[in-house]
């Protein structure tokens, strides 16, 4: 799903943020990305949402070069992927429901399409009873399983999540991380950026570990 | 069947398609009136900017009828030669009317002419002296519309010199140019004013789209992270420049309404002081729906201006 082959990433200010990094995820696998801030953890996410594109090396994401793709494919390719934002990124001015349609209304579904697969997703993450408030009326913890549901909704096969439990107390954050889980069982490809390695621990996937744009051996650190 | 399937796939699309721009059309205009102040006022300024040539253009075509009432510059008089008798000169004058570029032709027989003379001029007794009526019949020849040109009526009364009952042909070219020049330099200038209006309301709504597009950069980062292209994001500002647009455009159409309403009696009156049944000229309903469209699109290419030119620097980082 996901293939790195010796991608170094330098920012026009010259700092290196990745360096010779080469790795695969295959499709239906959980990867956690760990590392300090400044690993190039956010850097990674970066160059698979294509918000920038590697110096060196090659990203492919789904088949596709991420470095050869045409900025008018860019939006396209971004739909097939499901982000989740530590901030959540929702819009504060509509409801929970046109926040988690907003996916599926930029792909032209019709209006039926989007009510079934928004409760669809709503139910997934547990807010169905909550599509017609505003994100501001809800908890922290449920802003962030709206934006895990608009990630979802429109059923990508790629979903990338960035510190998803980043602002949260441990009992919602392994919820959230249970919630992850559950959808590698239907076959979607998960990527994590977290450093929250007791729960790292206790899922026990694999861990690809990031020091100073360099890909460290061996899983946990800590292990 | 696969085939029907396909094609009621492509028909639910484009039913999608077309909900969506409604949905948009809708969600923007609701956007602006839950801010009526800020959106009063850019659509007033644009509706002032759009009434300006209007009224203008009115001002013209008014003056064009007035001026088209009291002169007789573009008539010619055609004094027919003395003994051609008066039905002859009815031929005459039926002929001349039957020419494209004659409106009508009015004959004045000799007599009525001279008795037009004797009250005008005060040489009544003198008149009485002659034994017989020294004017001839006389035709006064209104061109057509369209063919009130100097070459135009130069060209006619070539024609009318050419007639073999014709005597004398008065024409006033040196008036028709002279009009005609003015005409030109009015003309001239409300286009001008219209270009330099239509530019400032392309700047109004450009300004305040920009400022729109500021103000919503979160949401337009957020869209383009979750696959929204540029069409998808652009959409909604072009719609509020659309709105503006044609709230300008209304705003205009009422003040030129309200203007030629309140100038009418005093019009009115003064016409009535000269004798005229003039009345004041307003827009009619094909111009004012023109105004309404150039409003729309005006609003639109402001808002398409400043969206290609702004949007494009609103990348997620």
């Amino acid at each position: 799903m996901i293939q790195l082959d010796d991608v170094s990433k330098r920012y026009p200010g010259g700092q290196e943020a990745l360096s010779g990094l080469s790795f695969q995820v295959e499709a239906g696998e959980l990867v956690f990305v760990t590392g300090h801030s400044g690993a190039g953890k956010s850097t990674l996410l970066k160059l698979i949402t294509l918000i920038e594109r590697p110096t060196q090396g090659q990203v492919l994401v789904g088949g596709v070069n991420t470095g050869r793709l045409p900025a008018r494919r860019v939006p396209a390719f971004r739909r097939r992927i499901g982000v989740v934002f530590q901030d959540n990124k929702l819009l504060h001015d509509r409801s929970v429901f046109d926040n988690v349609a907003l996916p599926l209304i930029i792909d032209g579904a019709s209006r039926r399409e989007i009510g079934r697969k928004v409760r669809a997703a709503l139910d997934q993450v547990g807010l169905l009873s909550k599509e017609k408030r505003h994100p501001i009326a809800l908890s922290t913890g449920e802003q962030q399983r709206v934006g895990i549901a608009r990630a979802v909704v429109a059923r990508p096969p790629l979903l990338v999540a960035d510190e998803p439990t980043g602002n949260l107390d441990p009992e919602l954050s392994e919820e959230i991380m249970r919630l992850f889980l559950r959808f590698t069982d239907v076959g979607v490809t998960v990527l994590i950026a977290s450093h929250d390695w007791r729960l790292i621990e206790a899922l026990g996937r694999r861990v690809i570990h990031l020091e100073q744009g360099r890909l460290v051996a061996g899983a946990l650190p800590h292990a | 069947m696969p085939e029907q399937k396909v094609r009621r796939g492509a028909l639910t699309r484009i039913a999608t398609y077309f909900a969506r721009h409604a949905q948009t059309l809708v969600g923007t205009l609701g956007r602006l009136a839950r801010q009526p102040v800020s959106t009063f006022m850019t659509a007033a300024v644009i509706g002032i900017a759009l009434a300006l040539p209007v009224a203008l253009h009115l001002l013209v075509l008014n003056g064009r009828a007035l001026a088209g009432r009291l002169d007789t510059g573009t008539d010619l008089s055609v004094f027919l030669k003395k003994e051609v008798p008066l039905d002859g000169a009815r031929r005459v004058a039926n002929r001349v009317e039957a020419r494209d570029d004659v409106d009508r032709v009015e004959l004045i027989p000799a007599d009525v002419a001279l008795e037009r003379f004797r009250a005008r001029s005060g040489f009544g007794d003198a008149l009485d002296a002659l034994d017989e009526n020294p004017l001839p019949h006389a035709l006064v020849v209104h061109p057509a519309e369209g063919h009130s040109r100097a070459e135009d009526i130069a060209a006619l009364a070539t024609a009318l010199r050419a007639l073999p009952e014709a005597d004398i042909v008065q024409d006033d070219l040196q008036w028709v140019r002279r009009f005609n020049a003015m005409l030109d330099i009015v003309r001239r200038t409300v286009l001008l004013a219209t270009a330099l209006l239509a530019t400032a309301v392309l700047v109004v709504v450009g300004n305040t789209i920009r400022l729109d597009i500021q103000g919503r950069r979160d949401e337009i980062v957020i869209i383009k992270l979750i696959g929204g292209s540029d069409a998808f994001v652009r959409r909604p500002f072009l719609y509020t420049g659309i709105w503006y647009g044609l709230a300008g455009g209304l705003l205009a159409l009422g003040v030129i309404t309200a203007g030629v309403l309140l100038l009418q009696r005093p019009v009115e009156r003064l016409a009535v002081l000269y004798s005229s049944d003039f009345t004041l000229q307003g827009l009619g309903l094909l111009p004012g729906a023109a105004l309404l469209v150039a409003g729309g699109v005006l609003g639109w290419l402001g808002s398409w201006i400043a969206a290609a030119r702004h949007l494009r620097s609103v990348e997620p980082t």
